[in-house]
C-alpha cells in the first residue's frame, strides 16, 4: 500500500520534552517522511531554532526542507498568564512536513489548508 | 532564553538606556524577494549618501548579513541613530533547482543554495542580537507565511518593537490592506522603496517605533 504517514502529537507528549528535543524529534520525523500535526504547536523560538537547524541539514538531491505552517500565535490573556506575566503568548497547532510532499494552499489566520503528496 | 541570558540582556538595556552609547540595532527581515535590500539601500542613500548591497530578481541574492553602524535619521525636528543589518531571506526550504530554473548552471546553483543555508542561519542568529525589526513584506503576496508569523512572534515574545513594511505598491496587483488585516496588533506602513513612494511616512514611523 502506498501512502504517506501522519503523526499527531499530543500536548502532552511535547510538554515533556526539552525546546531542543522537540526539534530533535521534529526534525528526525520529518527527514524520515512523515507529516507531524502537533496539537500545541511550537513557541516562536522554537520555530527560529527549527529553520535554523533544518537549513544546517539541507542537501542538495536530498532534503530540501520543511513546509511548516501554524497560526499567528495569541496573547495569554488567563489569569495565570496574567500572573506569571512570563511568555503571555500561546503558540497553537503546527502543521510540518518534508518541503516536498506537503504544500500549503491557504493560510489564514485560523485555517490552514495542506496539500499532501505521495509522489516526490 | 535562559535566566542568565535574559538577566545580562535586561542590564545591558538599562546600561545602554543610561549612557546612551549604543545606537539602537534594527534588523530588516522578511521573505526572500520582498524588498529588503533595496529598502536597505533607499536608508543608506537618503541619509548617508552609499548604499548597502547589489539586488537582483532571483531569491537569496542577500546571503550574508551586512550591517551599516551609526545611520542618522532626522524627521520631524527629531533625530535617531540607528545600526541597519539587512538579513538574507528567512526561508524553511532551499532547493537549488529553483536557482537552475534561473538559467545557473547546476553547480553553481548548487553553491548558491549553500551560501543561502548559511545566509539562513545567520538571519536567525542575528533575531536574539536586535533592538527592533522592520519587516518587509510584498503586498502583491499572501501576508501569512511562516516566515512573517516566526519574525513577529520572535519579537512579541521579546517584548522588541516591530514595524511592518507592505512594500511595492507601485505595482498595481499590491494590496496593503491585507498584510494590515492579518496583523492588525502592530503598526504598518505601505511603500515602493524602488521608487520612493510614502518613504517619508516611513522615516517618521522609524523614528516613532525605533527612536
Amino acid at each position: 500500500m502506498q501512502g504517506f504517514q501522519m503523526d499527531l502529537v499530543s500536548e502532552h507528549r511535547l510538554s515533556e520534552m526539552t525546546p531542543v528535543e522537540k526539534v530533535r524529534f521534529i526534525i528526525d520525523e520529518v527527514k524520515s517522511g512523515k507529516i507531524l500535526v502537533l496539537e500545541k504547536g511550537l513557541s516562536p523560538e522554537e520555530e527560529a531554532s527549527l529553520i535554523e537547524m533544518t537549513m544546517t541539514l539541507i542537501e542538495p538531491d536530498g532534503f530540501s526542507g520543511i513546509e511548516m505552517e501554524s497560526y499567528p500565535s495569541e496573547v495569554d490573556t488567563s489569569f495565570i498568564g496574567k500572573l506569571l506575566k512570563k511568555n503571555t503568548l500561546k503558540s497553537r497547532l503546527t502543521v510540518i512536513g518534508p518541503a516536498d510532499q506537503l504544500k500549503t494552499l491557504k493560510r489564514d489566520r485560523n485555517m490552514i489548508s495542506a496539500l499532501i503528496s505521495t509522489s516526490k | 532564553m535562559g535566566v542568565i541570558r535574559k538577566f545580562k540582556k535586561n542590564f545591558a538595556d538599562i546600561f545602554k538606556k543610561m549612557f546612551k552609547k549604543q545606537n539602537a540595532r534594527i534588523g530588516i527581515y522578511g521573505p526572500p524577494n520582498a524588498g529588503k535590500t533595496t529598502l536597505a539601500n533607499r536608508i543608506l542613500r537618503d541619509w548617508t549618501g552609499d548604499a548597502m548591497g547589489s539586488v537582483s530578481h532571483i531569491a537569496h541574492e542577500t546571503r550574508r548579513a551586512r550591517r551599516r553602524e551609526g545611520v542618522t535619521i532626522k524627521t520631524n525636528g527629531s533625530s535617531i541613530s540607528l545600526d541597519i543589518i539587512d538579513t538574507p531571506g528567512l526561508a524553511t526550504k532551499i532547493d537549488f533547482h529553483e536557482f537552475m530554473e534561473q538559467g545557473m548552471d547546476e553547480a553553481e546553483s548548487k553553491r548558491r543554495a549553500k551560501e543561502a543555508t548559511e545566509g539562513v542561519i545567520e538571519a536567525v542568529k542575528w533575531l536574539e542580537n536586535l533592538d527592533g525589526v522592520i519587516l518587509v513584506m510584498d503586498a502583491t503576496e499572501d501576508p501569512f507565511t511562516q516566515v512573517n508569523v516566526t519574525v513577529i512572534g520572535n519579537m512579541e515574545a521579546r517584548n522588541l518593537p516591530l514595524l511592518i513594511v507592505a512594500n511595492k505598491v507601485d505595482l498595481a496587483e499590491a494590496s496593503p490592506s491585507t498584510i494590515r488585516d492579518a496583523f492588525p496588533q502592530h503598526p504598518m506602513v505601505s511603500i515602493s522603496a524602488l521608487e520612493g513612494k510614502n518613504i517619508d511616512t516611513f522615516y517618521e514611523e522609524l523614528a516613532k517605533r525605533f527612536g
